[in-house]
């Protein structure tokens, strides 16, 4: 049995949709001779630090009853540099102004010697070549499947089951939010203002949803391929960004008249890095409907790839983070 | 409708002017002339090959002026818009003078606006048109779509172009 520590810093839904994904494959990871031991948690409160083992059923049971899975107030990088571990998983939010905490968590990691698993696009976004140098620099491992399409393994894909293909494009659909608000307006002639309402009723959008319906949230994913796959350095700003706020029901009538649909796609071709609506034939792969994401991928030698699932949701993000996790308890 | 034309010239001075002229006496657009000075016929005269737009109640005479005056007709074939592609347009596509926005593409002489629908919900709301434009060749229809990009930016309308169909595989 091979043991592998792991820090978990962020406790919010996706934190413990780690924690319960883990506890519900306790049995398949024992069958694979793993045990994963988590050995620190932080909140936004307080942490939890256990050298022996976190409960982690006792930890999701006092954030739920308390707000906070905190026993102690030991920080998140006190934790990623003092407390031994080979794993740092950060499911903190993104923040795309600085990226912290994340950055800071990522960099303290590496300088650590922890591989890092996150689910956190901000840091990515803005530094991705700087992290993905202080991984190499000191011969660690840095997955992200989980920024990226929630539970669709985009970057696996690519680098694991596609190596040795030279990518030539890529195209998806990867804000679950205006694809539901496009969907929704297609199916039932809503104004746009309606159909956001609604997806805030419902929780898919926030309450300030410029960061979806301005394709912000998309561009971000678009940089993050674009550097994981193309390797091209780009940041933010070098994405042409268009959102939804101005499509009209009438546009998307006029689309299914003609059997087309429109959808925010976000497009990196021939080094231009482009996230606009787009029409797209409703029978075309990348049609998919409701909070679906989609990737559709261009190859040498496998031709067109393409895949779709759940692009958000707390046990479809953890799929992807527990995912990372194992491939590094396998290779370390 | 745009023609494609293989006109044989003398080789002597002014025969192209003597060619090109009774086109635009007829209202044709030129829209491209090449001129293959190296490739001589075994008869002796010089291949040209003309593309223009004119209207097809005129071609009859056109070709018969020219073969009058002394250039010789080898070839006549229709051009057709083999090209594609439908965007939609959201904004203020009337008051920003719908007009002139086809008129840019339309005004090219190789892409064409063939369909246009038009949905208006009210004075001041933004309407949304469906447009279909056909063009000579995928070269052109990317120039006639970048005109179009520009348009579009410079009246503040939103474009929704196509996605890429043509990358393979679907």
């Amino acid at each position: 049995m091979k043991t592998v520590r792991i820090s978990l810093i962020g406790f919010g839904a996706v934190g413990q949709g780690v924690a319960s994904t883990v506890l519900s494959k306790r049995d398949f990871l024992k069958k694979q001779g793993i045990d994963l031991r988590f050995v620190g948690i932080t909140d936004s409160k307080g942490s939890e630090v256990d050298e022996n083992g976190i409960d982690l059923e006792a930890a999701i049971s006092r954030k739920k009853d308390t707000g906070s899975v905190a026993t102690g107030d030991m920080t998140a990088l006190e934790i990623i540099r003092n407390v031994k571990h080979e794993i740092m998983v950060d499911v903190t939010p993104t923040n795309i102004d600085d990226g912290e905490p994340g950055l800071g968590n990522m960099l303290s990691a590496f300088g650590a010697g922890r591989h890092v698993v996150t689910s956190n696009k901000g840091p990515l976004a803005l530094r991705f070549s700087e992290l993905n140098e202080a991984a190499e620099d000191n011969g660690l491992f840095f997955r992200y499947e989980a920024t990226v399409a929630g539970a669709v393994p985009i970057f696996n894909l690519v680098h694991e089951a596609l190596a040795g293909n030279t990518v030539t494009g890529i195209e998806g659909i990867l804000n679950g939010t205006c694809n539901y608000i496009l969907t929704r307006m297609t199916e039932e002639r809503m104004p746009y203002k309606l159909a956001l309402k609604e997806a805030q009723e419902l929780g898919f959008a926030e309450t300030d949803p410029t960061y979806d319906v301005g394709g912000i949230d998309a561009a971000l994913k678009l940089v993050i391929i674009a550097n994981s796959i193309f390797g091209t350095g780009a940041t933010y700003h070098d994405v042409d960004v268009t959102g939804i706020t101005k499509i009209t029901p009438e546009a998307l009538e006029l689309a299914s008249n003609n059997n087309s649909v429109i959808k925010l796609v976000c497009e990196a071709v021939n080094g231009t890095l482009k996230v606009a609506p787009r029409l797209v034939p409703k029978r075309h792969p990348l049609a998919v409907g409701g909070t679906l994401n989609v990737a559709s991928i261009q190859t040498d030698l496998a031709g067109r790839i393409t895949i779709s699932g759940k692009g958000a949701g707390s046990i479809e993000t953890a799929s992807s983070i527990l995912s990372d996790i194992i491939y590094i308890a396998r290779h370390v | 409708m745009i023609i494609s034309m293989t006109l044989e010239l003398k080789d002597i001075p002014g025969q192209l002017v003597l060619a090109l002229e009774p086109i635009s006496e007829f209202q044709g657009n030129i829209m491209g002339v090449v001129h293959q000075h190296e490739e001589k016929t075994p008869r002796g005269t010089i291949p040209v090959q003309v593309m223009f737009e004119i209207e097809q109640s005129r071609l009859a005479e056109l070709t018969e002026r020219l073969e009058k005056s002394g250039v010789r007709v080898a070839r006549v074939g229709e051009e057709r818009l083999r090209s594609s592609v439908y965007v939609i347009l959201i904004g203020h596509i009337v008051h920003s003078d719908m007009g002139d926005t086809i008129d840019k593409i339309d005004s090219t002489g190789f892409a064409e606006v063939v369909e246009l629908s038009l949905s208006m919900p009210g004075i001041d709301k933004p309407s949304s048109a469906y447009l279909v434009i056909n063009a000579v060749s995928d070269r052109e229809l990317d120039k006639a779509l970048d005109i179009l990009r520009d348009v579009a930016n410079r009246k503040e309308l939103l474009l929704i172009e196509t996605i890429r169909l043509n990358s393979g595989g679907t």
